[in-house]
């Protein structure tokens, strides 16, 4: 097992590598100089002196594999990730800040993907073919096609002029009020776990009609054990494996989310930040977010593919 | 093997077209959601090609005295804060959703052939390097990747439409890629190799036939995952900018302030979203059980 942690920690690299490379290449080979950009748009006064701190404080003054290097080497060995261009506050630390929130609101809407979808999928594996199957897997692609700012949108909008009541949006940090906390993101955390839930429902549904046709199912019911106990702990275990791998998958979908639901209900995590800093054009705040967030989804599917050994003892690490 | 037979026995016969008029009839007679689908995806082509003889005015056509009007027979969706017809907007919406939708969509396919059938036939080095960096590609969410390169090239129909074909091309060469995998395996290409066909050959005219089924799911899919995107970043303001009719856009910006006192500001566009999107979803999920079963709950 810890050989196998390393080698995959070891395997890691390579895609790590190339992730920063792609954090550091979007940002600086495009069209159109991020200098003028950066002075036009916050009114500084493009005068030499300026530009020339500016240029300095980006690092554009060097080399681009000068440049990447610096970057990459402060970030290993620092663990820094350069200064906010206005606040002059340290990136890092505001990331760190921010993160705890995002992290909050994704793990909630994976809590109500599971808890929603999982139950779902089995009912409607087990009724195949009934009305109840139809009907639940028609709301799944209704749910999938479902635009989460829209539903975010009305959430605001009708509650307020039917019964003049609004969702909070003055953020309550967890550690000085969690009731109030928790129940600020659930709203957020149910709209971005709704289309999530789509995806598990329609997961296990499938896994477990492959698994209700294997022997072993057939074997349990044939001894006499009762419906209810083969389903959950003969064919949901093994349905849920390929669940797991899913949620590794979905977690880039379920971070993008967030920056919208973050905009929407004003939750100052990493999507709000990143927003922020775009509209200010806070380039070293926004490789920072867009990296953290590439090395959490690939930690997210290391963990995911480690814990496939606690749910199915067939998987030996070697 | 009957259908073989027939088509070697009697080439000629074959009309052009005809596979497509009998796949619609499998469609409708097997498939009725998604034939549903299809329907409506005509439709909402039908509205985005005609958009200019269908809307009613203008998409930017300002009328201060019809501002904020509830539907009526005027104005079947309303009107918004400038007075401009919603249902003209929403049409024009469409327009931009079809165009988005289609050249995004083709372009995400056409990357993702070019890469899946290079790497999935090459194997070896360059694929293992190939898929190092869409692993890589892939650990980053796509709005994110789409926020941080709009917040440098600036927002505009041209630059999303490139995004999202690049952004959902490098992500959809893994389909590709495994299905070349087990094609490339078979005799026919063995024979083609040992005959001396040259690599740009084998791939055009004997991998690409066969691996159409999942393309042509691929790019149906595509269509539904660009609007929705293209919508989320117009929501944002990043997508293409106003006074241009998006979906997205009609939710966000100086339009939000006003939907306190014309919720139809609200309604329309998101309908408009989620009936097309829900549309490709239910036919694309037709179209792969009918053309490729293999794909069969993937997604």
């Amino acid at each position: 097992m810890q050989a196998y942690i390393i080698r995959r920690l070891l395997a890691l690299i390579p895609t790590l590598i190339f992730a920063s490379l792609i954090v550091f290449i979007t940002v600086r080979l495009i069209p159109g100089d991020i200098i003028d950009l950066m002075l036009s748009s916050n009114d500084i006064g493009a005068d030499k002196k300026s530009r020339v701190q500016l240029e300095a404080a980006l690092g554009l003054d060097q080399p681009m594999v000068s440049q990447y290097f610096r970057w990459a080497g402060a970030i290993v060995f620092e663990g820094s990730l350069g200064k906010s261009l206005w606040q002059n506050t340290s990136v890092m630390e505001e990331i760190l800040h921010r993160l705890p929130i995002t992290f909050e609101l994704g793990l909630m809407a994976l809590f109500v993907a599971l808890i929603v979808g999982i139950p779902i999928g089995v009912y409607s594996a087990v009724r195949q073919d009934t009305v109840g199957d139809y009907v639940t897997r028609s709301f799944a692609i209704l749910a999938l096609a479902l635009p989460g700012f829209w539903v975010g949108t009305l959430v605001m909008v009708f509650p307020s002029i039917w019964w003049g009541w609004s969702p909070e949006v003055k953020y309550i940090p967890f550690a000085q009020d969690p009731l109030r906390n928790l129940a600020q993101m659930a709203i957020p955390a149910l709209i971005l776990g709704k289309a999530f839930s789509a995806v598990v429902m329609r997961l296990t549904r499938t896994m477990m009609l492959e698994v209700m046709r294997q022997d072993y199912i057939r074997t349990a019911l044939a001894k006499g054990l009762a419906t209810r106990t083969t389903i959950i702990r003969h064919a949901l275990r093994n349905a849920l494996i390929p669940v797991v791998t899913l949620v590794g998958l979905q977690a880039p979908v379920l971070v993008g989310g967030t920056v919208i639901l973050e905009q929407i209900f004003v939750i100052p995590g990493m999507g709000l930040l990143l927003l922020e800093a775009v509209s200010q054009r806070d380039y070293p705040i926004i490789t920072g977010v867009f990296l953290v967030v590439g090395v959490a989804v690939v930690l997210i599917n290391l963990l995911v593919d480690l814990s496939y050994g606690l749910l199915d003892p067939k998987v030996r690490y070697r | 093997m009957v259908a073989v037979a027939e088509t070697v026995r009697r080439p000629t016969r074959r009309l052009p077209g005809s596979g497509t008029i009998s796949f619609i009839g499998r469609l409708f007679r097997d498939k009725p959601l998604g034939a549903f689908g299809f329907v409506i995806c005509v439709i909402f082509l039908f509205c985005g090609i005609f958009a200019d003889w269908l809307a009613p005015y203008g998409y930017n056509q300002i009328s201060p005295i019809n501002r904020l009007k509830p539907p009526s027979e005027k104005f079947w969706l309303g009107t918004d804060n400038l007075g401009r017809d919603m249902l003209s907007r929403c049409l024009y919406g469409a327009q931009l959703s079809v165009i988005i939708g289609l050249s995004a969509a083709a372009l995400a396919t056409v990357v993702s052939i070019l890469i899946g059938i290079v790497s999935g036939y090459l194997g070896g080095k360059f694929d293992m390097i190939m898929q190092r960096f869409v692993d890589a590609w892939m650990s980053f969410p796509d709005l994110i990747i789409l926020i941080v390169v709009v917040s440098v090239v600036g927002p505009g129909m041209g630059p999303v439409i490139v995004l999202l074909g690049l952004l959902y091309g490098i992500g959809g060469s893994r389909i590709i890629r495994g299905a070349v995998l087990s094609v490339r395996e078979n005799a026919y290409v063995h024979a083609a190799q040992s005959t001396g066909a040259t690599m740009p050959r084998i791939l055009w005219k004997h991998i690409l036939p066969n691996v159409m089924a999942p393309v042509i799911v691929l790019f149906t899919t595509r269509v539904g995952a660009v609007i929705l995107a293209e919508s989320g970043l117009a929501f944002l303001g990043l997508g293409v900018p106003p006074p241009a009719p998006t979906w997205g856009g009609m939710l966000s910006g100086s339009g939000r302030s006003f939907m306190y006192l014309a919720p139809w500001l609200a309604l329309a566009p998101g309908l408009c979203i989620t009936i097309v999107v829900y549309a490709i979803n239910v036919f694309g999920d037709a179209l792969r059980d009918l053309l490729d079963p293999r794909m069969r709950g993937s997604r």
